[in-house]
């Protein structure tokens, strides 16, 4: 039967081609439009690190004075920034399975050849868990101890594109690295490493999305050789050459914890550490946060609301598309009264009329469909063009390619419904009559 | 015309009437705030920053140790002026659509308890306001003593400039002139007022206006050093500012050019609206399909229509009616149509609109977009509706007496 059906659809099309024409062709296009967007939205507001985003949190605190406090309503005013005294005590307490204190800042790199230009490179002062933590990978060699940073060893791991460019992409580990004219020895070099979204750098004043970093280098030897985070917040007039003991904010903890249930127990050191503070008079208000890695992406809104809205009007688009293609299918089909009729005295049920159409609908949106995949493919390259972070990313991946798909049947089926509804309760006596 | 037979025809036809108006609504609604959002980007696209853009280009070095910014400063300055066809070369913090240099929150008060909130401060060398070509509106320009050694990011105290919108923010309905702000120790005197000076990184969510800015007068040193103002002829401009990136490399090996920032106005104002360009491209793109998807529409339902009622229009011109009559039915139907849409659409886009401001930074819907945009949609109605009209009123009488 369904053989059967097909065979009528196609000729149907065959005797209203440009109807058919843009129906196929207004459908293509919203649900080109639509894929690309949600493309776009979906690589926005991904999971940085599937494999452990429900076992890492940051803390938040609120370090700000007491004038302006409001209980209860007052939330820590700069993401996941604090004061670096705090951040240390924090880390130095172990009480997460893993935990660093990072901060971001630009790297001087001085090419050893002779008659190379320095130049600056995206640069992560941390302590030694980041990079398990973080599940960053080695190429070759490894990352720091806790050792070399309380040492504030001159010791750095690369980037896999640096050490393309620097030696050549040979294993480099135990050369020198001249990074703001001190001599740092390398310890690592990471495969391609840049989770997307960058959520360690969203409030360390990074870019959220784009190329990894270049250099990661132990946070005090780093501040010890002048390198200046990226993101300072100072709640008072201060001295910006000390910066670890000025009252300002300049870096942010993250922690890997065993299990995600062991949130509560974290919340509750954090808060006490707070409660301590204030006591000794150094904090003025009891709030605090700890959010996992994807709560943290959704309160800091790292998805552009400029990706958002061309989402909505895509959608908004792809409705006015199926709008569209409910009227032009239902005067095709109310054109065919006389047919149905025909099938009908011949007797065919209801609901095979019914089948027919839906058929012939569906039909309409996988032809649909494949235009707007081409569709989706145009606007993805187009949006590789673009001037934003994330243009580089955007292709349409296989989960996509089912999406389109399954948009596309469904949008048709649903532009399908009414008309097919409205063939199968002709009557047949009256269209018989006419003949 | 008689409208009483069309609405009747109209009857019979409910659904797929309302799938037209349906189609039509949408279409007014997102086109009203398309449009909208259009306007909002290329308003904030043609900001005036107050300065002759067109003859300046900024140079920004980083990388050099604070200790010898003294002797790079001299460097840069006698180097870029060096190269022929420089009218001008000045040590400055940061040019509009530059690198924020510098906001911070100011007070009228030295307690610092009456807040006023963050203008973007300027800061540079003698010269300066005169090589920016900022046009005075009020008071003087600073003199050779008002330039004072800067401390951390400004002078300790300073006389300053402001712009007419940050004086009339501060002191409404006051002269400016005289008046003093404080931002923690420091204090500001006001000696001139100018007309425009756009901040360097305006931020429609921010909480500066655009036009809130302060010019500083200061002398160049370990706090202000590396970022240079180069002032050339406009056509001249664009190789000015290529040898002087050469020059660099020359001049001050010490230091590292940030090819991102060191650019000609004109270029940094390009890259600065990026994102806004292609945004407002595809919103353009979107009406566009969108306007193409809808008229498609009219033609495909208007032709079955026509088709269908082929007897009744032979009948109808065998009873004496004329083409322009048949014409004129097919055209009224549509219009009813449209405007049945257009009422919808119009609720609708209000609605849109509402949400949009709630969720989004999106400003509020002109009122007079809702009859441009439904003047456009029944141009497009009556356009589309044109052929399979002219079409209908082609239908010869003789279609009457056939195959009864």
């Amino acid at each position: 039967m369904f053989g059967y059906y097909l065979d009528l659809a196609l000729r149907s099309f065959r005797r209203n081609r440009v109807l058919t024409a843009l129906m196929v062709l207004a459908l293509g296009l919203g649900i080109g439009a639509s894929i690309t967007t949600l493309t776009v939205l979906k690589l926005l507001s991904g999971d940085p690190l599937p494999q452990k985003s429900t076992r890492l949190f940051t803390a938040e605190i609120d370090p700000l004075p007491a004038k302006g406090y409001v209980p209860g309503q007052s939330k820590p005013p700069w993401g996941n920034l604090m004061p670096y005294v705090d951040a240390m005590s924090l880390l130095r307490a172990h009480k997460a399975e893993r935990q660093a204190v990072m901060a971001l800042t630009q790297a001087k790199v001085t090419p050893a050849r002779t008659g190379e230009h320095p130049f600056f490179s995206d640069a992560v002062m941390t302590t030694a868990d980041f990079f398990a933590m973080f599940d960053a990978p080695f190429e070759y060699g490894s990352g720091w101890n806790a050792q070399d940073d309380d040492d504030r060893a001159r010791v750095a791991v690369i980037a896999g594109f640096l050490n393309d460019k620097l030696f050549g992409g040979k294993d480099s580990v135990g050369q020198v690295i001249r990074i703001n004219d001190h001599d740092y020895r390398i310890a690592g070099v990471l495969k391609d490493w840049s989770p997307q979204p960058r959520f360690y750098a969203v409030d360390l004043g990074g870019r959220s999305y784009g190329d990894g970093d270049g250099v990661f280098l132990p946070l005090q030897s780093a501040r010890t050789d002048g390198m200046d985070p990226e993101n300072v917040s100072c709640w008072e007039t201060a001295d910006i050459a000390h910066l670890e003991t000025a009252p300002c904010v300049f870096v942010s903890l993250w922690v890997e914890l065993a299990h995600a249930s062991d949130a509560t127990a974290y919340r509750t050191f954090l808060s006490n550490y707070v409660q301590q503070q204030i006591s000794l008079g150094r904090f003025h208000r009891p709030e605090v946060a700890f959010p996992g890695l994807m709560e943290f992406l959704a309160l800091e809104q790292v998805v552009p609301d400029d990706a958002r809205l061309q989402t909505g009007l895509a959608f908004g688009f792809l409705l006015i598309c199926i709008v569209n293609t409910v009227g032009l299918l239902l005067a095709k089909c109310l054109r065919r009264s006389r047919e149905i009729g025909v099938r009908r005295a011949l007797g065919a049920t209801r609901r095979t009329i019914f089948a027919q159409f839906m058929v012939e609908s569906g039909m309409v949106g996988i032809a649909g469909g494949l235009l707007g995949l081409v569709f989706a493919e145009l606007g993805l390259w187009a949006i590789r063009h673009q001037p934003a972070q994330y243009a580089k990313l955007a292709h349409l991946d296989v989960s996509m390619f089912i999406v389109t798909f399954v948009i596309a049947l469904i949008a048709s089926l649903i532009a399908g419904l009414l008309p097919a509804w409205r063939a199968c309760v002709v009557a047949p006596a009256p269209q018989l009559k006419s003949v | 015309m008689q409208i009483q037979p069309i609405l009747a025809a109209l009857r019979k036809h409910r659904l797929a009437t309302v799938l037209i108006a349906m189609e039509i609504a949408l279409a007014c609604a997102v086109l009203c705030n398309a449009c909208s959002m259009i306007a909002s980007r290329l308003s904030a696209m043609h900001i005036d920053s107050g300065v002759d853009e067109a003859s300046l280009g900024f140079i920004a070095l980083q990388g050099f140790d604070p200790k010898t910014a003294n002797d790079l400063n001299a460097r840069v300055v006698s180097g870029l002026r060096a190269i022929s066809g420089v009218q001008s070369v000045h040590v400055i913090n940061s040019v509009p659509f530059g690198p924020q240099a510098g906001a911070t929150g100011i007070t009228l008060d030295q307690a610092g308890k009456q807040f006023r909130g963050v203008p973007e401060f300027y800061v540079g060398d003698p010269g300066t306001p005169e090589a920016l070509g900022l046009q005075l509106v009020a008071g003087r320009m600073p003199a050779a003593d008002d330039y004072q050694p800067v401390k951390n990011f400004v002078p300790a105290s300073s006389r300053v400039l402001i712009t007419r919108t940050l004086a009339e923010h501060l002191w409404p309905g006051e002269n400016a002139l005289g008046k003093e702000f404080w931002t923690g120790p420091f204090h500001f005197r006001v000696i001139g007022v100018v007309a425009n000076l756009s901040v360097q990184q305006y931020d429609e969510e921010g909480e500066q206006g655009a036009q809130w800015t302060v010019f500083a007068p200061g002398l160049p040193g370990p706090q202000l050093a590396g970022t240079y103002l180069i002032r050339a002829n406009p056509q001249d401009l664009d190789r000015v500012m290529t040898e002087a990136k050469a020059a660099i490399a020359r001049i001050a090996p010490d230091a590292v050019l940030d090819y991102e920032w060191s650019d000609t106005l004109p270029a940094l104002r390009t890259k600065f609206f990026r994102t806004d360009r292609a945004m407002t491209g595809l919103l353009v793109g979107v009406i566009v399909a969108l306007l193409g998807v809808t008229a498609f529409g009219i033609v495909g339902l208007a032709s079955f229509w026509v088709a269908q009622r082929r007897k009744q229009i032979g009948i109808r011109r065998a009873l004496g009616a004329t083409r322009a009559d048949i014409l004129r039915y097919f055209q009224t139907e549509n219009f009813l149509i449209v405007s049945f849409g257009i009422v919808l659409g119009i609720v609708l886009a209000i609605g849109i609109n509402l949400a949009l401001m709630k969720w989004f930074e999106v400003s509020r819907l002109p009122l007079w977009y809702l009859p441009v945009g439904a003047l456009v949609l029944w141009g497009l109605g009556q356009l589309a509706v044109l052929a399979p009209a002219l079409r209908a009123a082609a239908v010869p009488p003789v279609v009457a007496t056939r195959s009864v």
